[in-house]
């Protein structure tokens, strides 16, 4: 007879190795990481550009720029680059984070000299036409009229204004932001930080020789940094305030709510151990805020927290849409939990279930050799090397109930949390 | 090009394997021949809601989550108007704990009373965070029983009002189990590092004694040729003026599907594709504009939607919308254009052959339509549409009379006008 009532054998996670990459540097100061790959025909190029902030007066200009790169250069238009990118079935993606700006590059092998001439292009010789500016002001004004509609965005948007102020990270775009934008601010810009000496490029899947030589063709020889030097500063950030902000809205029948604070980022020999306590706390399925405010009493259909790791700072935040009628007693069980977790110490089963759900995570992240490129980048980001995970995997096997509890204490305070909340409170 | 194994349980439990050993993962993806097309116009979102009960525990086992993630495993699930289907990734050497789950819970749930009034209040607050509580969220409630008079189409698969969740009760949870999650009506693939022997032992040993089931004849009300064209306009609290028109097209297994699919890519896929060159950056008609296929099982929706700019009234909007299916009535789409469609959907294709999860998926969804080898020749079949097909379906879909049309228009109100 079969035994259904009991799991069966528990078998130990391993297996998690990590692909080194092969490091490029190259006399116009771009350098190159390469992760190749026999198995694909595709490749994917990520050039990466550390993102150059001076001025908290014109807010938006840096997502601006990484939309509009590719929107027309002295030899294609907008229309052409476009066309051209589809019809080789490759996709160029602006991406836009915190602290970088990058263009990424997906096309199949064979189509790969057809599709960096334009990327070329666009690293070097980006016009911006004024015409692509307005409909970008103009579609991005009626996508922000939409958005400002929507409780959650409304509720991010005020989370990070109060805990990072007017850096870099505290920005989110408004109508004053957006009619801001000038071209001639963008092409500044765009001609201090599109530089190789500012470049990072990432490469993976079908990268061979031939590949490089086309790269090193395309973008070493031709390709120069200005004379003069930029400066990354770091922002400076105005002391915390656990603010509490309540906007209203009468028609709401659900509220937004978002906390949380400026915490460490990757670079503390404590991340790990944050990670693992915001995973037990609110950073999965299985975690203490979905099981008792979803799974017991059914306010959201989801909540969860995370830490986030930027390149000067980095933050824990809570988010969740809740009943408009249950929005007090929500706060009031966040609250709780956050008290149960700084005083009382877990059970060892429950510290060894987020361990495993955190390795055999760990082990599903390193699906291609893709993924292997985005841990990379992760680290190397932050300053790291791939060795970092190696004392990631140690410092999540030692985590121990006591351990938890002792984290906890250090960095897990309601009292201290910036707490947003859009909608009703009851 | 995915490869695969296939064998049937004597319970009629179809099982697919795809090996991939370059990672050291496994996925488990189950799908269940039932979706919200297959409910009571009494108790639309049964489908969906159910799917949550599948989470509360099943015969043997009081918890599904706990023991997977002791494991290292995730899991999730999503029901839409054709299928439900249940996914894990765990790692492949503990691949057996995703067969204790899964079987156990096709043997029987718990049914917990007390899973069923949290999973009814969650499912509350999903209609309201996706449906109520954003600007057009309730689209398609509204779009779907304007284009569907009979068809079960004509409800989204969240249901069509709140109460019909509040309203469910155990004994109707209970007889859905009993009639569609039976091993006949399932079919499980397994994709990953794992070997099809090993599988295959492991398939028999937990799914092999669950009893078939009694097979259901389907009888789904076809929706009758739609013969003039419908027209709603809707006030409500949403800052711009916006149109969606739904044609109705061809099912998925019919020959012109493909047409149509590609037709939507000529229109809307990529910063190249018509309606985004001629009515977003040429001309300022749309600030966002888009047109896509359902991709249901029967009968089929194309939709065009867009969000006029600032400035442009919505019937100059929805004229423009016209004047670009006339051309594609009209005109031969050129050879150059349709290559360029087809080449993005073959390297999309090689995009999602990156993922274990999304090939089992595929394969479990193609082996529904009758055989898992259609995914492979997906391509073939696109490759084959010719410009005088484009043509031909696009006369066939884009008629007035054919068409569904829904605008959003704002409330005017004094006190919001000037929000930030």
């Amino acid at each position: 007879m079969l035994n259904r009532i009991n799991s069966p054998e528990y078998k130990e996670i391993t297996g998690i190795h990590l692909i080194h990459p092969k490091e490029y540097a190259y006399g116009n100061g771009l350098k190159a990481f390469v992760f190749a790959s026999e198995d694909h025909s595709l490749i994917k190029a990520e050039f990466i550009f550390a993102n150059v902030f001076e001025s908290p007066e014109n807010p938006l200009l840096n997502t601006a720029l990484s939309s509009l790169i590719k929107e027309g250069t002295t030899r294609l238009t907008s229309a052409e680059i476009a066309e051209q990118v589809d019809f080789y079935g490759a996709f160029l993606v602006p991406e836009y984070s915190y602290d970088h700006t990058a263009i990424t590059v997906y096309t199949l092998k064979k189509y790969a000299h057809k599709i960096f001439p334009i990327v070329k292009d666009i690293l070097m010789d980006a016009i911006i036409p004024e015409k692509e500016l307005q409909t970008y002001i103009r579609n991005n004004k009626q996508t922000l009229q939409v958005s400002l509609e929507k409780n959650d965005f409304v509720a991010r948007k005020q989370f990070y204004k109060s805990v990072f102020g007017n850096t870099l990270y505290g920005i989110t775009p408004t109508k004053e932001g957006l009619d801001a934008l000038t071209r001639a601010d963008l092409l500044a810009l765009y001609q201090k930080q599109i530089r190789p000496s500012n470049c990072t490029l990432i490469l993976a899947g079908a990268v061979d020789q031939q590949t490089l030589g086309l790269i090193e063709n395309l973008f070493v020889s031709d390709w120069h940094s200005p004379e003069n030097q930029i400066q990354l500063k770091a922002p400076v950030f105005e002391p915390a305030v656990a603010d509490f902000i309540f906007e209203e809205r009468k028609d709401s029948v659900q509220s937004a709510i978002r906390m949380g604070y400026q915490l460490i980022n990757r670079t503390d020999p404590n991340y790990a151990s944050v990670q693992f306590v915001n995973t037990l706390f609110g950073g999965f399925f299985g975690s203490r805020l979905m099981k008792n405010i979803r799974e017991e009493k059914g306010y959201t259909y989801s909540i969860g927290s995370a830490v986030a790791s930027l390149k000067y700072s980095g933050f824990f935040t809570i988010a969740t849409e809740v009943g408009v009628d249950v929005t007090s007693a929500t706060l009031s069980e966040i609250e709780k939990e956050f008290s149960l977790l700084r005083t009382e110490i877990p059970t060892e089963e429950e510290v060894q279930l987020v361990r495993n759900y955190l390795l055999g995570t760990m082990l599903g992240s390193l699906e291609s050799i893709f993924s292997h490129a985005d841990k990379f980048k992760a680290v190397y980001f932050s300053g790291m090397d791939l060795s970092y995970y190696q004392r990631y995997t140690e410092s999540i096997q030692a985590m121990t109930p006591a351990k938890v509890k002792e984290i906890a204490g250090q960095y897990f305070d309601y009292q201290q949390l910036t707490k947003v909340v859009v909608g009703k409170l009851d | 090009m995915v490869h695969y194994k296939k064998f049937t349980l004597d319970n009629g439990l179809r099982v697919l394997v795809h090996e991939d050993h370059s990672t050291a993962m496994a996925c488990v993806n189950i799908l269940y021949d039932v979706g919200a097309r297959d409910e009571n116009p009494e108790q639309t979102g049964f489908a969906h809601l159910f799917e949550h009960l599948m989470f509360g525990g099943s015969v043997n086992i009081p918890n599904y989550d706990t023991p997977l993630q002791q494991v290292g495993g995730e899991n999730n699930a999503f029901t839409s108007n054709d299928i439900t289907n249940y996914y894990i990734t765990l790692p492949a050497n503990n691949l057996e704990t995703a067969f204790w789950l899964e079987s156990d819970r096709m043997l029987s749930l718990a049914f917990s009373e007390q899973s069923l009034e949290v999973q009814r209040q969650v499912v509350i607050e999903e209609f309201k965070q996706r449906y109520l509580n954003q600007p057009y969220g309730d689209v398609w409630l509204k779009l779907r029983p304007l284009a569907y008079k009979e068809h079960p189409y004509r409800w989204a698969t969240i249901g069509k009002e709140l109460k019909h969740i509040e309203d469910a009760k155990m004994e109707d949870v209970k007889a859905f189990f009993d009639t569609h999650y039976t091993p006949q009506h399932a079919i499980m693939v397994i994709a990953g590092d794992v070997d099809f022997e090993g599988v295959k032992s492991l398939a028999e040993k937990w799914f092999g004694d669950i009893p078939a089931g009694e097979k259901i004849e389907r009888y789904l009300p076809q929706e009758p040729k739609q013969t003039e064209a419908r027209r709603e306009t809707v006030e409500a609290d949403v800052p711009l003026e916006s149109i969606y028109i739904a044609f109705h097209g061809e099912e998925r297994m019919h020959a012109d599907y493909y047409a149509t699919d590609l037709i939507s890519d000529i229109l809307s896929r990529g910063s190249s594709s018509r309606l985004y060159r001629s009515l977003v950056k040429e001309e300022p008609i749309f600030s966002e504009v888009n047109a896509y296929m359902m991709g249901s099982l029967d009968t089929n929706l194309f939709v065009l939607e867009g969000k006029p700019s600032e400035g442009v009234s919505l019937a100059d909007a929805e004229q423009a919308l016209w004047a670009q299916l006339e051309r594609l009535k009209t005109e031969l789409v050129t050879e150059h254009e349709l290559e360029k469609v087809k080449n993005k959907v073959e390297s999309t294709m090689v995009f999602s052959e990156l993922s274990i999860l999304d090939k089992a998926m595929n394969l479990a969804y193609f082996e529904l339509l009758g055989d898992a080898d259609l995914y492979n020749q997906e391509i073939e079949k696109y490759l084959q549409v010719k410009p005088e097909d484009i043509r031909r379906v696009a006369n066939a879909i884009f008629r007035e009379e054919n068409s569904s049309t829904l605008l959003y228009k704002p409330l005017v109100k004094e006190t919001h006008a000037e929000q930030n």
